[in-house]
């Protein structure tokens, strides 16, 4: 063979688990819909799929229109990126690699929003929503997903595998901000019915966590050995923190349940998302454990300080990208990476390399929580007073299904 | 002619029916409902907060007797039933004017 086909042949492996790990992802928002779903009441849960499900309806279009120009193109501008490549104009097909990470990366932006929905559930209006999660794209996401791959948070030297800063606490501060304005649920906290159908919660925190391989190992961009570490750490994260709730609940209130055990795995997630391909060792199993145990108490935070914060995003991941992406900075380990070639990344302070890079972790996560959360609330206060966020006291006694859909869930018979 | 109308608990409801087959009985209607008496529902705990259930699962079983039969199969029932522990049920008889078996149209006693 020659040397062009023998380049053309190694590339083919990575574009195929490019690709393989996009349709992962794509899996995650319906996961994620049916996690959210099973909490949600038996009146509201075709709202909170519909929630979801629309991410994947107006996101992949606007990635395409201009999300993914905006958000890495050119890669000069350390703020935003520029519309040289709306439509994907200029983008040569190549070995298919761009095309293949584009579509990668537009599975990351679908979810992203969808990920809100958990904590409004119950009382938004469908029509807010649906102008929430383009502005709220191309407002919040896409800047903070600029400035952390390729822009000022990442030149500085700040590091985010996944999408723990980018992703999971850019939506965690996201939602408390969304939460503040919408308001309570009706009888919240006293006359709160419990999850509707825990086989469904179950169900989703299985469809998570297979995608998330994907999602973790996938961010190597290459099927090479930093992507099968990310994948034993997406495995071991995951198991690490679902073990880790369960013991705090067994312990504190005397059961081992299966909501523990799923928000367990999802927090476990959630931490290693940042860390995946920069760890390696017991090092997982660790960040999950403390994980598992920071998101079991911080789920209680929203009855200390009174926001309605509906299945727990904030306590699961706005605090589980936290720990994950703060510990990241005594975790990371460059040398087992490198293959004794040069550093890609900062030391963690763990392996030799003080506190520099905790540091920039520190300020990455300030920053996006800054923008992210002013942002978010000045999008929800513009909503509501323009086509209001809110559903009236009738809609939300009868459900969302019915009076926003037109649909039931479970017919009789 | 009677209505004997049982609420008991679900995993009682095997043995119950076995109990009463025994008895002689050939025709139960068993509804699945959800109540509270004395015993005031439970608690569930998800993600550490407790939430109270106030309607529990039960089972509420409707048999047709004759007069004659009313207290022995009450019995049946209540020892079928019983767990000494809260929750057990209630049985309650009432009276009944009339009973068609759609079939073959037979009326009253010979309907049961």
């Amino acid at each position: 063979m020659t040397e062009e086909e023998l380049v053309t042949l190694a590339g083919s492996g990575n574009v195929a688990w490019i690709l393989v790990s996009a349709a992962l992802v794509l899996f995650m928002t319906p996961g994620l819909a049916f996690f959210y779903g099973g909490m949600d009441r038996t009146k509201n849960v075709l709202n909170m799929l519909m929630m979801n499900f629309y991410c994947l309806l107006i996101v992949p279009v606007l990635w395409i229109v201009a999300g993914y120009s905006l958000a890495q193109e050119p890669y000069g501008n350390k703020f935003i990126g520029g519309f040289s490549q709306v439509f994907l104009k200029d983008i040569d097909l190549g070995d298919g690699k761009t095309i293949a990470t584009i579509a990668f990366l537009g599975m990351f932006a679908s979810i992203t929003p969808a990920l809100i929905s958990g904590a409004v559930a119950g009382r938004m209006k469908f029509s807010a929503w649906a102008l929430f999660v383009p502005l709220w794209l191309f407002l919040v996401f896409i800047p903070v997903f600029k400035w952390v791959y390729g822009g000022w948070l990442f030149q500085r030297g700040s590091i985010d595998f996944a999408g723990g800063t980018a992703i999971h606490v850019n939506a965690g501060i996201a939602a408390l901000a969304a939460v503040l304005v919408l308001g309570k649920r009706k009888g919240w906290p006293s006359e709160i019915q419990p999850p509707h159908s825990m086989p469904l919660v179950m169900l989703g925190t299985g469809i998570l966590w297979f995608g998330w391989f994907g999602f973790n190992a996938g961010s190597a961009l290459a099927a090479n050995g930093q992507a099968a570490q990310a994948f034993m750490n997406t495995f071991l994260a995951a198991a690490a923190a679902g073990l880790a709730w369960c013991i705090v609940e067994r312990l504190r209130d005397g059961h081992f349940t299966n909501l523990g055990a799923a928000s367990g795995i999802v927090a476990g997630l959630v931490a290693i998302t940042p860390c995946a391909g920069f760890v390696d060792g017991a090092d997982p199993i660790l960040i999950g454990l403390i994980a598992g145990v920071a998101c079991c108490y911080a789920v209680k935070l929203k009855s200390r300080f009174g926001y309605d914060d509906a299945l727990d995003v904030v306590g699961v991941h706005l605090v589980g990208g936290l720990v994950g992406s703060l510990l990241l900075g005594l975790f990371a380990n460059p040398e087992f990476f490198s293959g004794g070639g040069e550093l890609l990344f900062l030391e963690g302070a763990f392996y030799g390399g003080g506190l520099q890079l905790l540091g920039e972790q520190a300020l990455a996560n300030g920053s996006a929580i800054v923008w992210s959360f002013v942002v978010t609330f000045g999008i929800m206060i513009a909503l509501k007073k323009t086509i209001g966020v809110r559903v009236d006291e009738e809609t939300e006694v009868v459900g969302l299904d019915l009076s926003e859909h037109r649909e039931t869930a479970y017919h009789s018979g | 002619m009677k209505l004997i109308t049982a609420v008991v608990k679900p995993f009682k409801l095997d043995e119950v029916k076995d109990a009463l087959k025994a008895a002689g009985i050939v025709g139960i209607t068993a509804t699945e409902v959800r109540g509270f008496g004395r015993q005031s529902g439970h608690t569930e705990t998800y993600r550490g907060t407790e939430y109270n259930i106030a309607f529990v699962p039960k089972v509420k079983l409707e048999i047709l007797v004759g007069d004659d039969d009313v207290e022995r199969i009450v019995g049946v029932i209540v020892d079928a039933a019983r767990t000494d522990k809260i929750g057990d049920g209630k049985i309650w008889v009432t009276s009944v004017d009339s009973i068609v078996r759609i079939r073959t149209g037979e009326l009253n006693d010979d309907a049961i």
